[in-house]
């Protein structure tokens, strides 16, 4: 009987693509018949972009934000959102997930994360993501507007992926194919910095290994040597490429990918937690003149100055995790955010997951639990994350032309008991519903048994 | 915010020998007792964890389907630096479970979280025993295989049925046994060979008396209606579901049944029979007169349950009362200890959790953590603390750094290698229980 339900499910999912998205009545042909413009009045307006407006008005015209402010016209013909009692945001950004890319982590079908091999920068995030995951919606619900989809990620906590995992892209949670989704096709390129590993652990007999450090060391030299390599190739397949001469050689896919990160346009995404690993990546990323977005980051304190006299973002991992030795404050993850702010590091917050992104607001009221200024919190899930990604001018605040991605709230949006009212994509009025309210309403109809 | 009998503005309790004496708007501190001045603050009961893991050096014994024999108890860590990371997110007692590898796992135990306290003060006094069952993928290995092993019985959810079936049909007979020659023996028969002991089946014949706790690992609706009819079958009680994710589809048959259930707050998709999982479970059970407790599973999602239960009141419109009993009163009832804990009442034990904020808000951090009376946590001591530890740790490792430097010369006894620094926690135990004083707090 269940496995013929999860089969009906399994093919609900396969023959309806997009329809998930969008599945609550209003919003079906909604490309049609949605108002091009919308006025949010009456609101209190967090820009984001300056101090907070009170009983503000905030215009949205053909998907993007084409006023804000205490004095704006409503104009002729746009849906009025009557907002008296409520508040409204840029949606947060979550900057690291792998929204599109997995549905059931324990279900290798549904899983399309990180590919096999260590150097694979040629694969996209945007090829595997799909629109029609459940994940989308209920994401969404808690108030955030888009994500960065990125494969081949590790972080340095179990499991050994590649070290060039892919290229990363940045996606709005709506959209009935994957072009109207993206907002960037190719943001990072995902670098698992190699580790002195001197503890691994062995699937085989399920216990740790200790490795001397001479010998961890000479495999971290190798993967360094190997790293440089793949950087070198690229650098001069550049040149080539530049010089015209590209059809002397054969083309080489993974070195086209490769290119735009050795000339400093694409950023690295590296993923490394211990401070040896962070300053072993700053040095290299240095070296090879690469532009560096750490991620990850979890004794990023203890490298603070460092990350700020060379301008190094971080993303960090969820600060809800347990520190990394036993002998750190049980705090550890909570305080550094503040720590971070106060050395000036510029970073933002994220999931680094899917079922669990939608605690990204928990994640950062937290940090501001443990010290962090309020105004920080919200910006490290919401600004920051865009302008780390290269994509500040485009969105993360409610300022006039950039994309209308906009949450309307009854409160915080932080806070665990807030309640999303109103959701914009690319200034579409989105539906919030989704797969967990559908089978709560479903549920709490059931009548009465016995 | 008592739980029992609502909140209390400006209130103060007092403490006397590890129990509370009063509770109420305005007690005043006996002479001698030590005050906690903790105005601004928010003091609920201690948090309550009906699913843990923590202070367990061993989880699964994941060799036979049916481990009925072993315990919990033998396998107490009370020097697991969890357990003070959890008492610093509030919590004072914990169900430590073991994991979900056989249908019938082993026996578990509800601790206090007594950090610094050998194991044999961990336990909490006279509360029921318990026995972790499991239902679904994990006890049919749907999701991994241990190498070099064929795949084990049960490998279906049909098989996890039987699997406890054939495990109650012979402690039914092995009780039959002892039932038998104990009556023989009150008949006054003399020179009578009792029956030879069975570790494995004396669990289950408790559970068939009603002496020990089934606590049961599931996920889908089906399991939990077979497990319901297994213990019809055989004429036991499931004390509670865990995790139970999709409870809120059978919550008038769990209700019922008088079975209670323990759930994440928003775990979902991580395995197939997560993903009808929903954040609304809480409150859907509840709404069906379901016993309903969060629980963390893991010793991080621990440290912030009071943060979970908040999100019963978004998820489904539960009340701040009754998503506070998520974590309290809830999971004592559902271990059998709401007796002892899970209120601010008096003659309970002093197990108490102090916050700066309202506990159900993400802004709101653990102060202090009370159990029988004594602070076992103090947020104010531990930063204190920190630089000397810091210091420790340093001078610790210079002499290790030394000693490993001349390892040729003459080995002296006092280099071989050094102890490991000690958490910062440990700074923070309570000394010696402080006898009839006690501490009364302005709370």
């Amino acid at each position: 009987m269940s496995s013929a339900r999860n089969l009906r499910s399994l093919l609900y999912i396969l023959c309806f693509p997009g329809f998930t998205c969008f599945l609550s009545a209003p919003l079906t042909n909604a490309q049609a018949q949605q108002p091009s413009a919308y006025a949010i009045t009456h609101a209190k307006i967090f820009t984001l972009a300056g101090s907070p407006i009170e009983d503000g008005t905030l215009v949205i015209r053909d998907g993007k934000i084409a006023a804000v402010g205490s004095s704006v016209d409503v104009p002729a013909g746009a849906q009025v959102i009557d907002a008296k009692g409520l508040q409204v945001y840029p949606g947060l950004f979550d900057a690291i997930t792998q929204m599109g890319l997995s549905e059931i982590g324990a279900v290798s079908a549904t899983v399309d994360t990180a590919e096999t091999g260590s150097y694979n920068p040629d694969v996209v995030a945007a090829t595997a993501i799909s629109p029609s995951s459940e994940h989308i919606p209920v994401t969404r619900a808690s108030g955030i507007t888009e994500v960065l989809a990125v494969p081949g990620a590790g972080g340095g906590r179990g499991g050994e992926p590649g070290i060039l995992g892919g290229q990363a892209s940045a996606i709005h949670l709506a959209g009935w194919a994957i072009d109207e989704m993206l907002i960037k096709k190719s943001v990072a390129m995902v670098l698992n910095f190699p580790e002195i590993q001197t503890q691994t652990f062995d699937f085989a007999t399920f216990s740790r290994r200790e490795k001397p450090y001479t010998e961890a060391k000479q495999e971290y030299d190798r993967q360094i040597n190997e790293l440089t390599d793949w950087m070198d190739r690229a650098r001069h397949y550049a040149q080539a490429m530049e010089k015209g001469s590209v059809s002397k050689y054969d083309r080489d896919l993974k070195l086209e990918a490769l290119a735009p990160v050795t000339r400093g346009e694409l950023p690295v995404l590296v993923f490394a937690n211990r401070a040896r690993d962070i300053r072993n990546a700053v040095e290299f990323c240095d070296k090879q003149k690469l532009k560096m977005i750490l991620a990850g980051g979890e004794e990023a304190y203890k490298v603070k100055d460092l990350l700020r006299s060379k301008d190094i973002p971080v993303i960090l991992r969820p600060m809800l995790s347990l520190p990394l030795d036993e002998d750190d404050p049980y705090d550890r993850l909570l305080t550094q955010p503040a720590e971070l702010a106060a050395a000036g590091v510029k970073f933002a917050i994220a999931s680094f997951d899917n079922s669990f992104a939608r605690r990204l607001g928990q994640q950062a009221a937290n940090a501001v639990a443990y010290g962090l200024p309020y105004d920080q919190g919200l910006r490290a899930v919401t600004v920051n994350p865009a302008q780390i990604l290269g994509l500040g001018s485009q969105i993360g605040t409610l300022e006039q032309g950039k994309l209308a991605n906009v949450i309307v709230t009854n409160g915080d949006p932080l806070e665990l008991t807030t309640d999303v009212k109103y959701l914009f994509i690319r200034g579409q009025l989105t539906s919030l519903e989704n797969k967990h309210q559908r089978l709560y309403e479903k549920y709490l109809n059931r009548p009465k048994t016995q | 915010m008592t739980v029992s009998h609502g909140t209390i503005e400006h209130g103060s309790v007092l403490i006397k020998d590890g129990k509370i004496a009063e509770v109420g708007p305005s007690i005043k501190a006996p002479a001698g007792a030590l005050v906690i001045d903790a105005s601004g603050q928010f003091v609920i009961p201690g948090i309550i964890d009906c699913h843990s893991h923590i202070a367990a050096e061993a989880i699964n014994e994941g060799s036979v389907s049916v481990s009925s024999m072993v315990s919990m108890e033998e396998v107490l860590n009370p020097d697991d630096i969890d357990i003070y990371r959890d008492l610093a997110g509030g919590v004072t007692s914990a169900n430590i479970l073991h994991g979900s590898a056989n249908s019938i796992g082993g026996q578990t135990l509800v601790i206090k979280l007594r950090w610094g306290q050998p194991a044999s003060k961990l336990p909490f006094e006279g509360a029921m025993p318990g026995i972790k069952f499991a239902l679904g993928e994990n006890p049919k290995r749907s999701n991994f295989s241990v190498p070099g092993q064929p795949r084990r019985y049960p490998a279906t959810r049909m098989g996890v049925e039987e699997t406890i079936r054939h495990a109650f049909s012979e402690a039914r007979d092995y009780k039959k046994t002892w039932d038998d020659y104990n009556k023989r023996v009150s008949a006054g028969e003399k020179n009578l060979i009792p029956p030879r002991r069975d570790l494995k089946l004396e669990p289950l014949v408790e559970v068939l008396e009603g002496k020990r706790y089934v606590h049961s690992h599931c996920y889908r609706e089906d399991e939990i209606l077979m497990l319901l009819g297994v213990a019809k079958e055989f004429g036991f009680k499931v004390r509670t579901f865990q995790h139970v994710l999709e409870g809120y589809k059978v919550g008038d048959e769990i209700a019922t049944a008088g079975v209670g259930g323990s759930t994440f707050s928003d775990w979902w998709a991580y395995k197939v029979e997560a993903y009808d999982a929903i954040p609304y479970n809480a409150a859907l059970m509840t709404r069906r007169g379901v016993v309903v407790s969060i629980n963390s599973d893991d010793a991080e999602e621990a440290t912030h349950l009071n943060q979970e239960a908040a999100k019963s009141m978004k998820y489904g419109g539960l009340s701040h009362d009754e998503a506070l009993k998520m974590v309290t009163w809830n999971p004592a009832m559902q271990l059998g200890i709401d007796k002892r804990v899970g209120s601010i009442d008096v003659g309970k034990d002093a197990d108490l959790t102090i916050y700066n904020h309202d506990p159900l808000s993400a802004y709101a951090v653990v102060q202090k953590t009370l159990i029988d009376g004594h602070v076992y946590f103090d947020r104010e001591k531990d930063i204190a603390n920190r630089a000397e530890m810091e210091k420790e740790k340093k001078a610790l490792t210079e002499k290790l750094k030394k000693a490993e430097k001349k390892p040729e010369e003459k080995k002296l006894p006092d280099q071989k290698p050094e102890e490991k620094p000690k958490p910062p926690a440990s700074v923070t135990t309570p000394t010696a229980p402080q006898a009839a004083a006690s501490q009364g707090g302005a709370l």
